[in-house]
């Protein structure tokens, strides 16, 4: 029976009302008393060195408040970054300033050069165009292998080299990993390319500051994932604010998909102008500031080898990979493709060896960190590629190589760091088999031949790591966070409860979800419980919402603070009862005493804790509000394991999806609709990875896609029904919810699954020599591969 | 978007006269030109909107002719089309969005010539002659190569007049991103000949395929052209496609539009 109320009720999500009747209040729906308005004028080069910005004719145009240059910021701090990855040779990364508007060069085509706040955003943006700039343009850093060959152009002169860090996984591991291909029975090579990607939430970046003279106190309003994040990074590093006197609001967040966790140069901009000019200013990107200002994902070239036993046993794995930062490091980035990609290596496979070494490279490009996946969808993508390959090199069924390697006993220590708790691979893959229809394969194929196309089956399994935790761990990896999070819950007198959490909702559904988990806890309707976020001034601290974390880790922080709460009450309902605390049980919202008729509402016990008449005042202080911070023991491992089917029109190269399935474990699950939702989104972010999305520079670092009319974003046509399932459950063993995330999977799991069935395809219409085409999978990309 | 005066003409007549003023643009749908002033491409210091003018709008057919007003809707040719011409019916409703259908019209794109338009193959390939308020200008005559045609500075497409083929089909292969052609064939078969015109495909914007043209006057079947190849020279290469995918698009789509005739 499926439930209407509680954890596992498909309830509709409560925010969507607002969302779908225009009633959202997004950070561009506020607009302060005084405002005024920033238009930034942006580099149109790479690479130059800034000669002169001459303002004078535009500071004297109609409207204009002030113009802020570089200049302006020569005395505060560049944009953080929130980890120092350190390299093989025990060199930390090179970290150069990043300043919040450019200073002496400009980096990429969309740096910031100047900020103009006038009366209306149209007076900012001419006199925008009037500013006169002089600068002398530099040789474009673009390729990453060409931007470490020596004599390279610099994007940082100060540096002496455009190399980051260069990082080894486990450094330790080298040489027998070296040993252990040099000695197999069958090593399958593959070069492939993880495609740039623009995040394109639908809701472009704003940013509102305002400054309260009187009070001293700044305020932001922010399109943020973790406005607590805002906070800390732009108060302590950037603008010298300290915390109690800066708020940070994010309010309704029209998606995000990592962009939107960075703290970015128009926030400081604008919390910065407000207290300097004493009146609110507001900027809101366009959407071409978008393209060429929003991180880029992705974007890593790798060369990955698998060595095999004559059974197809996996031996060992070696991955050498450049990865892209862009011009400047952005909030996380080079955490990305590393601990979050070197630590994915294993997947569901009990390989001995691995061993990962990557390069990251600062190119005249923008900043690229975390997107939907971040390391974890570059991870999986190689390595079910190279598996696919080295299956069919060695004539082995794609379903039993990997089986053949699952790992199937757990807790499981892999040669890359992690541990996993728990998960059952071969029952998601036989669930996968099941709703895939593989049996039915054969027969699809021949209907899809009648019809001149040529079909192909793909698929692929996957780990994911989520809740990226512990603080400790993280810590001595070099991260400059800690990787908890907060909660604080507030009963009223009547019973109704507000949840304030630090994690962030922009489309994930926590309003309801996690209205849905204290509702069970206690036993009382959704109705009576409010989730609260994205205020600086309310949930005490927030890490935000990213990497599939928020009811993995913000749940759990709720989960405590609420237990905390029934502890008390149950204190309360004692007292109220005449009765042992130990006797006293919680259900369907009532203290009872256990075995007997006796018992208390909880709305009664409430109203004791703020009209304390009857009340032990000698023990319990009155009130009904709790505070708890959790900070996970371990990550989450959901797995999963996907299929795609594919037609491939062999005259004109173009792909058409025509089945993908889904089987994910991803442990308990609070509301199974809103988890199909999250799937949907993803596999749809992935199927435009596979086979549509791409960020191109030409070799002057101009960006080629930088509208949706050469920019190929997914539509509802591009994308077949799914067929998803998450019955195989197993529980994560640390943390109280047992859950482990989904956010994520869709975009982990299904770009190899796509690739993988192109690839199927072309081999069974006869075109064997196609081992490997680059995504997207764009039609003249297949089209060519199959010329040969 | 910079500042720009307005105007609304309720005839052709007074819109020429508008145009005559300096720096006077005509808007169509806007639906290329709103983007473009958006982007602050363009600063015409008037736009005469020629969405007003209700003799420029609609679809009549007499005598074999379908004529459809400059100021019509893709939308409304969509419906409007779609008993006597099909294949131009066809055509428009594949163009773009509801929105951009609902919106854009037949002279703003005639007009604008886009080299992935699709308007300007069934044109071209129909043999249709494009009215303005001064003048029929036969098709062949029109297009001058991307973005370029032969209207005057201040002219207006007041009417488009289409000979109705026996026989045609347009067949557009998408360009992932824009959903514009990258390659799009319209064939038309009519007493006098066959026509094939080709759009998205080259730098020179729509051409006629006289080589397809003559296989397909002697069988009209795609089997006819199976053997043919496009010239990769002077084709488009851009991130979508290189000139010879482009170039093997044309041979494919062809077919295509034969086998749909
Ligand atoms: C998202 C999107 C998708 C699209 N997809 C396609 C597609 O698949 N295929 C396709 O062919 N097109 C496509 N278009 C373009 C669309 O068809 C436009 O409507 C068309 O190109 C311009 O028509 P308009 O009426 O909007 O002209 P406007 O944008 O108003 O004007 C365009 C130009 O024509 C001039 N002009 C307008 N009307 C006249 C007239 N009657 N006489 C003389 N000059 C005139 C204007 O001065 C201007 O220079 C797409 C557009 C968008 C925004």
């Amino acid at each position: 029976m499926p439930k209407d109320s509680g954890i596992g009720a498909s309830i509709k999500r409560r925010e969507d009302v607002r969302f779908l009747t225009g009633r959202g209040r997004y950070t561009d729906d506020i607009n302060l008393r005084g405002q005024a308005h920033v238009a930034f004028l942006r580099s149109n080069v790479a690479h130059g060195r800034l000669r002169g910005v001459d303002t004078a004719a535009a500071a004297a145009m109609p409207g204009v408040v002030r113009i802020f240059t570089g200049e302006d910021f020569a005395a505060v701090g560049g944009l953080p970054c929130g980890w120092q990855v350190t390299g093989r040779d025990g060199q930390v990364m090179k970290e150069p300033k990043h300043p919040v508007l450019a200073h002496g060069k400009v980096r990429h085509v969309g740096d910031p050069i100047a900020a103009v706040v006038a009366e209306t955003y149209e007076q900012a943006r001419d006199a925008a165009e009037a500013i006169a700039v002089d600068i002398e343009s530099l040789p474009a850093v673009v390729d990453m292998a060409a931007a470490l060959a020596p004599g390279s152009a610099l994007v940082h002169d100060d540096l002496g080299t455009n190399l980051c860090y260069d990082w080894g996984f486990i450094e330790d591991s080298k040489a027998a990993v070296a040993a252990a291909i040099a000695a197999a029975h069958h090593v399958t090579t593959l070069d492939l390319v993880n495609n740039r990607l623009i995040p394109n939430a639908m809701e472009p970046r704003v940013a509102v500051g305002d400054y309260n003279s009187a009070s001293g106190e700044s305020t932001l309003y922010t399109t943020s994932q973790n406005p607590h994040v805002i906070r800390l990074l732009m108060g302590a590093f950037v603008l010298g604010i300290p915390e109690h006197k800066l708020r940070v609001v994010a309010p309704d967040v029209g998606g995000g998909f990592g962009s939107k966790i960075f703290h970015y140069a128009e926030e400081a901009l604008c919390t910065f102008a407000a207290r300097a000019l004493n009146r609110p200013v507001k900027w809101t990107a366009q959407r071409s500031e978008s393209f060429v200002t929003d991180a880029h994902g992705r974007d890593h070239v790798t060369r990955i080898e698998l060595a095999l036993d004559r059974d197809g046993h996996f031996l060992a794995i070696r991955t050498s990979t450049l990865a892209n930062m862009g011009a400047y490091l952005s909030t996380f980035a080079p955490s990305v493709p590393t601990y979050l990609h070197g630590t994915l290596m294993a997947g569901n496979y009990k390989t001995p060896h691995i061993y990962v070494n990557v390069k990251a490279v600062f190119t005249n490009t923008v900043p690229v960190d975390a997107y939907r996946g971040a390391g974890r969808p570059e991870a999986t993508f190689q390595l079910e590629r190279v598996i696919d390959k080295a299956a069919r090199e060695m004539g082995i069924d794609p379903v039993e190589i990997r089986r053949r390697n699952f790992v199937d006993a757990f807790p499981y220590q892999t040669p890359v760091a992690v541990a996993y708790d728990t998960g059952n691979y071969h029952a998601t893959m036989d669930k996968l088999v099941t709703i895939a229809d593989l049996a039915g394969f054969e027969k699809r194929r021949a209907a899809s031949a009648a019809k001149g196309l040529l079909r192909g089956l793909g698929l692929n399994c996957y780990i994911e790591a989520c809740g990226i935790a512990p603080s400790h761990l993280v810590g001595q990896l070099g991260a400059r966070a800690g990787l908890y999070e907060s909660a604080t819950v507030r009963v009223n007198a009547t019973g109704g409860i507000v949840v304030m959490t630090g994690s962030h909702s922009h489309g994930q559904g926590h309003e309801t979800t996690f209205a849905q988990v204290i509702a069970d806890m206690i036993g009382i309707p959704e109705a009576q419980v409010e989730i609260v976020h994205g205020d600086t001034a309310n949930a005490p601290m927030g890490m935000g919402t990213y990497g599939s974390r928020s009811l993995a880790v913000g749940g759990s922080a709720m989960v405590r603070a609420a237990n905390k709460i029934i502890s008390k009450a149950r204190k309360i309902a004692a007292h109220l009862m005449e009765a042992a605390e130990g006797d006293i049980e919680l259900k369907d919202g009532k203290f009872r005493v256990a075995g007997t008729d006796k018992s208390v509402d909880w709305g009664a016990v409430c109203l004791a804790a703020y009209v304390p008449h009857n009340y032990p005042l000698a023990e319990l202080e009155p009130g009904l509000e709790e505070t708890a911070f959790y900070d996970p023991a371990n990550f989450t491992f959901p797995a999963g394991a996907y299929a795609c089917e594919v037609e491939v029109d062999p005259e004109t190269g173009r792909v058409t999806i025509d089945r993908f399935a889904a089987a994910d474990d991803f442990g308990n699950i609070v509301n199974p609709m809103v988890v199909d939702g999250q799937v949907h989104g993803g596999i749809g972010q992935g199927i435009g990875q596979a086979l549509l999305e791409r960020a191109v520079y030409d070799a002057n670092g101009q960006l080629l896609s930088g509208t949706y009319m050469d920019y190929a974003m997914p539509r509802a046509d591009d994308l077949p029904s799914y067929v998803v399932d998450h019955s195989c459950a197993t529980p994560c063993t640390h943390n109280p919810l047992g859950v482990k995330g989904c956010g994520e999977a869709g975009a982990i799991g299904s770009p190899p699954a796509v690739v993988n069935a192109v690839i199927d395809a072309l081999h069974r219409g006869g075109h064997a020599h196609v081992t490997h085409i680059d995504m997207p999978l764009s039609p003249a990309r297949v089209w060519a591969a199959m010329q040969g | 978007m910079y500042a720009f005066e307005f105007t609304r003409p309720k005839t052709v007549a007074e819109a020429v006269a508008a145009l005559a003023g300096e720096d006077a643009q005509a808007l169509g749908g806007g639906q290329t030109l709103i983007p473009t002033l958006k982007q602050r491409l363009a600063s015409p210091g008037m736009l005469v909107s020629l969405a007003g003018i209700a003799a420029m709008r609609g679809v009549s057919v007499a005598g074999g002719t379908l004529t459809v007003g400059g100021g019509t809707t893709h939308a409304a040719v969509a419906r409007g089309a779609a008993a006597a011409f099909p294949a131009l019916a066809a055509l428009a409703g594949r163009i773009g969005d509801p929105a951009v259908r609902n919106r854009g019209t037949i002279g703003g794109s005639l007009a604008n010539n886009d080299p992935s338009a699709c308007y300007p193959a069934a044109v071209l390939a129909a043999g249709a002659s494009v009215v303005t308020d001064r003048r029929e200008i036969a098709a062949d005559d029109f297009f001058r190569g991307m973005f370029a045609t032969a209207l005057e500075a201040g002219e207006i497409i007041t009417a488009v007049r289409f000979p109705v083929p026996q026989r045609a089909a347009y067949a557009k292969f998408v360009q992932p991103a824009s959903r514009f052609a990258l390659v799009g064939v319209f064939v038309a078969k009519s007493a006098a000949g066959v026509r094939v015109a080709v759009t998205g495909a080259s730098e020179g914007g729509v051409f006629r395929w006289t080589q397809a043209e003559a296989a397909l006057a002697a069988d009209f079947r795609p089997e006819a052209v199976r053997g043919l190849r496009a010239a990769a020279a002077g084709m488009i290469g851009d991130l979508h496609g290189s000139p010879e995918y482009r170039a093997h698009l044309v041979g494919v789509m062809t077919a295509r539009a034969v086998a749909a005739a």
